[in-house]
C-alpha cells in the first residue's frame, strides 16, 4: 500500500510562471464573464471623451498642441489608474470576502503570484481600455497622434499609473467588500477631478488649484502630458513625485496586507 | 520515512480563548485517519496548524517533516476547507485546470473531475453549482494536484445522503493509491467507515486515539429515558455513573454504561418514575457520551486526557 509513496520521494514546485500565467488567464476569464465592471470601466473615458473632448478636438492651444490629444492622454490616464484603483482594489476586497483567499493560502500558490496575476490582469484591460478611447478620439475626433508618440504615451500611462497600485492594494486589503466601491470612489474621484484630469486645473477652485501639486495624480498627468504639451513641471521632478506617493502608497498597502494576513493566518 | 503529519505539544491561542492545549500526534504515511469531535473542539484548528494556516502559539507542527508554510510540503498536499471560496465565474473545468497549475505533478483534469463526480457539471460554472456540488467541486480542487497527503476539513457537510455515499466512495478510491487522508467529521459513522483510526478531540486535547472498534467498545452505553412526577435539578443525578444528561422539565434523558446503579439510586431517593426505556445507545449518543461535560463524564475524561 505504501509502495507508491516510497518510490517518489522526490521534492518539487511548480514553476512559478506557469502558476502565474493560469492565474493570469483565471483572472481574465472572471473580467470576460462578467464584464459589467470592465465595461463600465472601459466607457467612462469614452464618454468623458465625448463631453469634454469631443467639441474642442480640433482646437489648439497657444503653443500650437493640440487639445483633443490633451484630453485624450486625461482621459486616457484616467481610465488607466481607475482600472488599477477599482479593479484591483475591488477585487482583492471580493476575493477576501468570499474567501477565495483562505483557499489559495493551503495551496502551494504563493502569495506574491495572486498580487501579480491581479496586477497583470488590470494592467491588460488598461492596455484595452487606451485602445479603445484611442480609436474612438481618433475616428469620432479626428485627432492625429504619430504612432510611436502614442507607444510613448501609454508606456507613460502604464509606468506612472503602478504608485496607484498601491492604493488599489491598499483599498483591497484594508476595507471590506461592502466599503471598498465607496471608499475608491471617495479617495479617487476627487484626486482625478482635483489634478485636473477632467477639466483644466485653470478652471478649479483657487484652493484646489494650491493643493494640486501634492497629488499624486497631478503628477501622473504631468508625465502623460509631457512632450505633447509644455508642462508645469520637468520630467525628472514628476518621476520623483511619482516614486514619493509609490513609496507612501505601496507602505500603506503592505500594512494592510500585513494586518489581514496576521488576522486570518497566526 | 518520516511521518506525513506531526504535532508535537502543540498548543494554540486566539487572544484568552485557548483552542488546542498540547496536542501530540503523529500520523504515518499512507494511513486514514478520521478526527472527531464536537464543534469548537479544535478540530479545524488542528488542521490549520498542520497546513501551516495557523502558527502554533507553543509547539510545533510539521508536515512531511518540513515547516508546513513551505512550498515543497504544501505541493504534496491537498485541502478541503471548511470555509472556503473560488472565483464563481469560472467552470468547473477551468478551476480544475487553475488548482493544476499549481501542483508539479498535478493528475489529468478529467480523473479530478470522475473523482469528484462532477462530470456532467464539467462546463458549469462554480457559482451555480448547488451545495453538495460545490463541496464535490472542492473535493476535486483538493486531489488534482495527485497530492501525497489529503486533508478533509468536514466534507460532506451540505451534501444529500446519495452525493454522501458517493463521495465516500471516492474516498476510498483515493485512499487505496496509499494516498494519507486526514479527515475531520463530527459523524461517528463516517469515520467507522473509513478510517483506520479515530482520533477523538474535545476542548482542545486528544482524548481517545484508537481503531473505532476499540472507541465504540469504550463508550458502548444505555440510553435511559424516564418521566418523572416533579422536574428535576441536574443536583439530584450528583455522583451517578452518568456520561449525558438532558433534563426537560420532567422528561429525563441520560447515557450511562451502568443504568442500574444510577435507577437503583433515583428510587432510593424517592423520585418515582414513568414511562421508563432502557435501549442501547447508537453511534451518535456513543460519541456525545464520550465528548459530553456532564455531571461525572468530564471528571473521568480529564483523567483520560492527562
Amino acid at each position: 500500500m505504501s509502495t507508491a509513496i516510497a518510490s517518489t520521494p522526490t521534492f518539487d514546485v511548480a514553476p512559478a510562471w506557469r502558476i502565474v500565467l493560469a492565474q493570469i488567464k483565471a483572472t481574465l476569464i472572471g473580467y470576460w464573464r462578467l464584464p459589467t465592471f470592465v465595461i463600465f470601466s472601459m466607457a467612462l473615458p469614452v464618454m468623458f471623451f465625448l463631453f469634454f473632448g469631443l467639441p474642442y478636438a480640433h482646437d489648439k492651444l497657444p503653443d500650437g498642441s493640440s487639445v483633443g490629444v490633451l484630453v485624450m492622454a486625461n482621459l486616457a490616464a484616467y481610465g488607466v489608474s481607475s482600472i488599477l484603483v477599482f479593479n484591483v482594489g475591488i477585487g482583492r476586497a471580493q476575493s477576501r470576502a468570499q474567501k477565495i483567499d483562505l483557499l489559495q493560502r493551503a495551496t502551494p500558490l504563493p502569495g506574491w503570484a495572486v498580487i501579480a496575476a491581479d496586477t497583470a490582469g488590470a494592467l491588460v484591460l488598461a492596455v484595452i481600455s487606451v485602445v479603445v478611447l484611442s480609436v474612438f478620439a481618433v475616428l469620432a475626433g479626428g485627432i492625429s497622434l504619430g504612432f510611436g508618440d502614442w507607444v510613448l504615451l501609454v508606456v507613460r500611462l502604464i509606468l506612472g499609473a503602478l504608485p496607484l497600485l498601491g492604493l488599489g492594494l491598499a483599498i483591497g486589503y484594508g476595507t471590506g467588500v461592502n466599503a471598498a466601491p465607496a471608499v475608491a470612489n471617495l479617495i479617487y474621484l476627487p484626486l482625478s477631478f482635483a489634478s485636473g484630469l477632467f477639466i483644466p486645473l485653470q478652471q478649479l477652485p483657487k484652493f484646489i488649484q494650491q493643493i494640486a501639486p501634492y497629488l499624486p495624480t497631478y503628477h501622473y498627468g504631468q508625465l502623460v502630458r509631457h512632450g505633447l504639451t509644455p508642462t508645469d513641471e520637468s520630467l525628472g521632478t514628476a518621476v520623483l513625485w511619482l516614486i514619493v506617493w509609490g513609496v507612501i502608497l505601496f507602505g500603506i498597502a503592505i500594512r494592510a496586507y500585513r494586518s489581514d494576513v496576521a488576522r486570518k493566518f497566526s | 520515512m518520516e511521518p506525513a503529519v506531526e504535532l508535537i505539544d502543540a498548543h494554540k491561542s486566539y487572544g484568552s480563548v485557548q483552542a488546542l492545549k498540547g496536542v501530540n500526534l503523529a500520523i504515518p504515511q499512507g494511513e486514514l485517519i478520521a478526527m472527531l469531535g464536537p464543534n469548537g473542539a479544535g478540530k479545524t484548528t488542528a488542521i490549520s496548524l498542520m497546513l501551516g494556516l495557523r502558527k502554533p502559539t507553543a509547539g510545533r507542527a510539521l508536515l512531511l517533516g518540513m515547516d508546513p508554510t513551505q512550498r515543497r510540503a504544501r505541493s504534496r498536499c491537498g485541502v478541503m476547507l471548511q470555509e472556503s471560496g473560488v472565483n464563481g465565474a469560472l467552470h468547473v473545468r477551468e478551476l480544475v485546470d487553475l488548482f493544476r497549475a499549481y501542483y508539479p505533478r498535478p493528475m489529468p483534469a478529467d480523473r479530478a473531475i470522475g473523482l469528484a463526480g462532477l462530470r456532467e457539471q464539467a462546463s458549469m460554472s462554480a457559482s451555480k453549482l448547488s451545495g453538495g456540488q460545490r463541496q464535490r467541486l472542492y473535493y476535486a480542487l483538493a486531489v488534482c494536484g495527485d497530492p501525497d497527503i489529503l486533508f478533509l476539513d468536514e466534507p460532506t457537510v451540505g451534501m444529500d445522503v446519495e452525493s454522501r455515499r458517493a463521495f465516500l466512495d471516492g474516498i476510498k478510491e483515493f485512499a487505496a493509491e496509499g494516498k494519507t487522508i486526514v479527515l475531520t467529521t463530527h459523524y461517528l459513522e463516517e469515520a467507522d467507515e473509513l478510517a483506520q483510526r479515530v482520533v477523538v478531540v474535545d476542548r482542545g486535547v486528544v482524548i481517545a486515539d484508537a481503531s473505532p472498534a476499540e472507541i465504540k467498545g469504550k463508550v458502548a452505553g444505555k440510553r435511559v429515558t424516564f418521566d418523572t412526577d416533579r422536574a428535576l435539578g441536574e443536583e439530584d443525578f450528583r455522583g451517578m455513573p452518568i456520561n449525558h444528561l438532558e433534563l426537560r422539565g420532567s422528561h429525563v434523558r441520560l447515557l450511562s454504561n451502568q443504568p442500574e446503579p444510577v435507577l437503583g439510586a433515583l428510587f432510593r431517593r424517592d423520585v418515582s418514575i414513568r414511562n421508563l426505556e432502557v435501549v442501547g445507545a447508537d453511534l451518535e449518543e456513543a460519541f456525545l457520551a464520550l465528548t459530553s461535560h456532564d455531571v461525572e463524564a468530564a471528571g473521568a475524561k480529564e483523567e483520560a486526557a492527562g
